[in-house]
């Protein structure tokens, strides 16, 4: 227990980087993953085919091998830079295909009527996913987004093999001073995920509980 | 005597089979595989000797200490040569060897539950360790160092590593004490093989930890990589093996004599760790087994 | 991730699981087009034309990227005959194909252990007594908050010397997915018409005989699809038995790219990338071709989205 209390500041400067590279990689994930799930509702056949082919690809690699590709080999081909930098990329590329996921299912759940009332206003193909489906998707999408998210923080732990000094390293960096704490330790950096996922749920639930009411 | 005859047939056989599957068996060894040696009955020697094979426990991700290629299944290293030596001690051909992967969380319970007759897998000897399990060594000594590019004059001694990214296992102890006492700044990965990439492809500046281990992987691209720096510590591989078995014990330390006045560990370490372009050390003289 | 379905996903209904199956029934025989034709109308000539032009113009800068990308790989010296002939020997194909055997082996076990464990979990939060409810709702939800790469690292330093690697990863696996299962279970069982339940009361059945007789035998067949799903996690999870040099394939296959007579650690990525590809496709297949069954039968199927948060947990832990 001790060990806890004396290395707190130690356990906490690396939940910092967690949630560093949970927020970098949840911010490009997501803003990857909605191009990707547009390009996945898009009338244009090889734009669909793309985003398959890349959700495809994505969702059934290992992250453990996205993370051998793009963070121990990437250098390889000339890209120099951190490996936080790198673990955010491999992070993101991998959320992405399940954010796109989330968005199709999304837009496809808003009910046929809507895009057809659109449509019959004259609004084009963007027009009608930006003002119409996409607005309404959002509720829809929040849940299993949520989802990804937490499988998100939980997933930065895979960074600990790859140069990222976060806190599921720090189980390995302590256990190793204090191998008779390993119980303390294993719950106290476990007890500080519990509290990530527990913030990201309840947010989520809070968003979905007030647009819930205006539907 | 019919069955030994028997048996030199088989050995015979099983030679000329790994011969023309080129490369399929386990090499030679540079001991002469023993002729028919005799122990006293109930000892582990016999035993062995009599079942015509041993079970040694190695790294399988080491080159140059203990790597086990997957294209050949072929096992490399100066700690797979010591095993063959000792192996051969006993009459056992190296095709008839059985080498087993342990790897650092899994040895003692190996030696105990006789998964393995012998470990030698990069095993630093400690008190701690010889009260679960029998050490025999050390058979060579080694330290934390450093493994640079060729090309980077900038790093020799531990104090050049401030603020430098240095690579090493999860949790290792070595990366600890970069960190600690140079300030460097720590790169976990989850293989030292991972690290070396890293370290040719300019992501770290510096990798560390035994530096058996760094030569081993200096061995195998002698032009990209050296090994830098006096050891920070000092790490005595031992052969471990079940505790309380000093007639083993016994056995491994005349073995061990006899190789180093032969002049074949000094072979062995020039096959391995030597290519990496260093003179073999002076053969570390053991403690005396209890 | 445990939503896994590769197949289109049938809309999602807002109502989730408790959705009267009569409406899902009638939504499959809509016409299966494509389901992006909420967004727009059957093309015209018109359109037809612009979408050809549009198509041919992304297609163009879809190759026009993937030869960027092919032409660095060539520069940079990746598509030689030293990094990939390794692929065709015949030492490493059978040192791969053992390695991914054993792979295939932890997720099996871990799967048949979860879903046991699952079960186990899943009844204890049906319960009706507090004292079992809430230890496994704990339990249950600790499971999949925490990263499994954690889980597997303290298993392996507190049991590894008597469980082995490989059976640190298999707790580990079946502890995280036998979590996600029971969860999975436990929207199945709520997921049968509560007038079946009600009958099964009525004729005087005890809350044990109306989980075995009546909802189990329903639940299990709209959750099959589900199941395969969490298959194809455990699958990528699998790799994770890196952190703790697991004997699996991605351990064996990297012990390739240490050799500098290959020093080919991008093509061994891609190729692993490639093996779970193919072997995950297929189980996604296998689950949209049972789930599609199902509806057509006009059966309820667990929606793994619909489950929360941690439902795909760990499933992205890929």
């Amino acid at each position: 227990m001790n060990v806890l209390i004396d290395k707190l500041p130690q356990i906490l400067a690396a939940f910092g980087t967690t949630l560093q590279l949970l927020g970098a990689s949840a911010l490009i994930a997501t803003i990857l993953g909605v191009v990707l799930g547009a390009f996945r509702v898009s009338p244009v056949p090889a734009l669909r085919w793309f985003g398959t082919a890349y959700v495809t690809i994505f969702r059934n690699t290992p992250l453990v091998v996205v993370f051998i590709i793009f963070v121990v080999a990437l250098p390889e081909l000339g890209f120099q830079s951190s490996f936080f930098f790198r673990a955010v990329i491999a992070l993101s590329l991998y959320a992405a295909a399940f954010v796109c996921e989330a968005v199709r299912s999304g837009v496809n759940a808003v009910q046929a009527g809507q895009a057809e009332a659109a449509r019959s206003l004259g609004m084009t193909f963007s027009q009608t996913l930006r003002h119409v489906v996409l607005p309404q998707a959002i509720r829809t999408v929040i849940p299993p987004l949520a989802s990804i998210y937490i499988a998100l923080a939980k997933n930065t732990a895979v960074a600990e093999a790859f140069g990222v000094t976060e806190a599921t390293y720090q189980l390995d960096n302590l256990v190793r001073d204090f191998p008779g704490s390993l119980w303390f330790l294993f719950f106290g950096i476990a007890l500080g995920y519990v509290i990530i996922v527990f913030f990201i749920s309840g947010i989520a639930g809070l968003l979905e509980r007030r647009w819930a009411v205006s539907r | 005597m019919r069955n030994t005859r028997l048996r030199l047939l088989a050995v015979g056989a099983v030679a000329a089979l790994a011969l023309s599957a080129c490369g399929g068996g386990g090499g030679e060894s540079l001991l002469e595989v023993a002729d028919n040696p005799s122990f006293d009955a109930g000892t582990t020697m016999k035993k062995l000797a009599d079942a015509g094979t041993i079970k040694i426990g190695i790294k399988f991700d080491q080159p140059g200490v203990g790597y086990k290629d997957p294209a050949t299944d072929e096992e490399t290293g100066f700690d797979v040569e010591v095993g063959k030596i000792m192996a051969a001690g006993l009459g056992i051909a190296p095709d008839k060897v059985e080498f087993v992967e342990t790897i650092s969380k899994n040895r003692e319970p190996f030696l105990k539950a006789g998964t393995v007759d012998l470990v030698i897998a990069s095993y630093s000897i400690t008190d701690d360790r010889r009260t679960q399990v029998g050490q025999f060594g050390p058979y060579y000594v080694t330290g934390q160092q450093l493994l640079v590019r060729k090309d980077d004059n900038s790093i020799n001694k531990g104090e050049d590593l401030s603020g430098k990214k240095v690579c090493s296992v999860t949790g290792s102890t070595s990366l600890k004490s970069v960190e600690e006492k140079y300030g460097a700044q720590p790169v976990p990965f989850a293989t030292y093989s991972e690290c070396v990439t890293q370290l040719k492809n300019n992501s770290v500046d510096a990798v560390t930890t035994d530096g058996a281990i760094l030569l081993g992987y200096a061995s195998q691209d002698p032009d990209k990589l050296k090994v830098v720096g006096e050891p920070f510590t000092e790490e005595r591989y031992g052969i471990g093996y079940k505790h309380g078995d000093a007639a083993f014990c016994t056995y491994l330390a005349d073995t061990y004599k006899k190789i180093v006045d032969d002049g074949i560990w000094k072979k062995a370490f020039d096959q391995t760790l030597g290519e990496a372009g260093v003179d073999a050390p002076t053969p570390p003289a053991p403690d005396p087994c209890s | 991730m445990s939503q896994q379905t590769a197949q289109p996903a049938p809309k999602p209904d807002p109502k989730g699981k408790k959705a009267p199956k009569a409406k899902k029934a009638k939504r499959v025989r809509q016409p299966k087009v494509s389901q992006s034709s909420v967004l727009f109308d059957v093309p015209g000539p018109k359109a037809r034309r612009r979408n050809l032009i549009g198509g041919i113009l992304a297609g163009l800068a879809i190759a026009y990227v993937l030869w960027l990308v092919l032409r660095l790989l060539y520069e940079r010296e990746q598509i030689t005959w030293d990094k990939w002939t390794p692929f065709a020997n015949l030492g490493i194909i059978r040192s791969l194909g053992e390695a991914l055997g054993l792979t295939l082996l932890a997720a099996v076990v871990s799967i048949a252990c979860a879903l046991v464990f699952g079960a186990v979990f899943a009844a204890g939060r049906l319960s009706d007594h507090r004292w079992l409810r809430w230890p496994s709702i704990a339990i249950v939800e600790f499971f999949r908050a925490i990263p499994l790469v954690l889980l597997i690292i303290f298993l392996f330093i507190a049991y590894g010397n008597v469980t082995e690697r490989f059976g640190a990863l298999v707790i580990a696996l079946t502890l995280y997915n036998g979590s996600v299962l029971a969860e999975i279970f436990r929207a199945g069982i709520l997921a049968v018409p509560r007038g079946q339940g009600e009958a099964g009361y009525a004729i005087g059945l005890r809350k044990s005989g109306v989980m075995i007789r009546i909802l189990v035998p329903q639940a299990i067949s709209t959750m099959l699809p589900a199941i395969i799903s969490q298959c194809v996690v455990a699958l990528k999870d699998t790799a994770l038995g890196l952190v703790i040099s697991a004997p699996d394939v991605v351990s064996v296959a990297r012990r390739i790219a240490i050799n500098p007579q290959y020093d080919n650690i991008l093509a061994v990525g891609l190729v692993l990338a490639a093996i779970f590809i193919a072997i995950n496709y297929g189980l996604s297949r296998l689950a949209g071709w049972l789930e599609a069954r199902q509806r057509r039968k006009g059966r309820a199927v667990v929606q793994v989205t619909n489950i929360p948060d941690a439902g795909m947990g760990g499933a992205a832990t890929g």
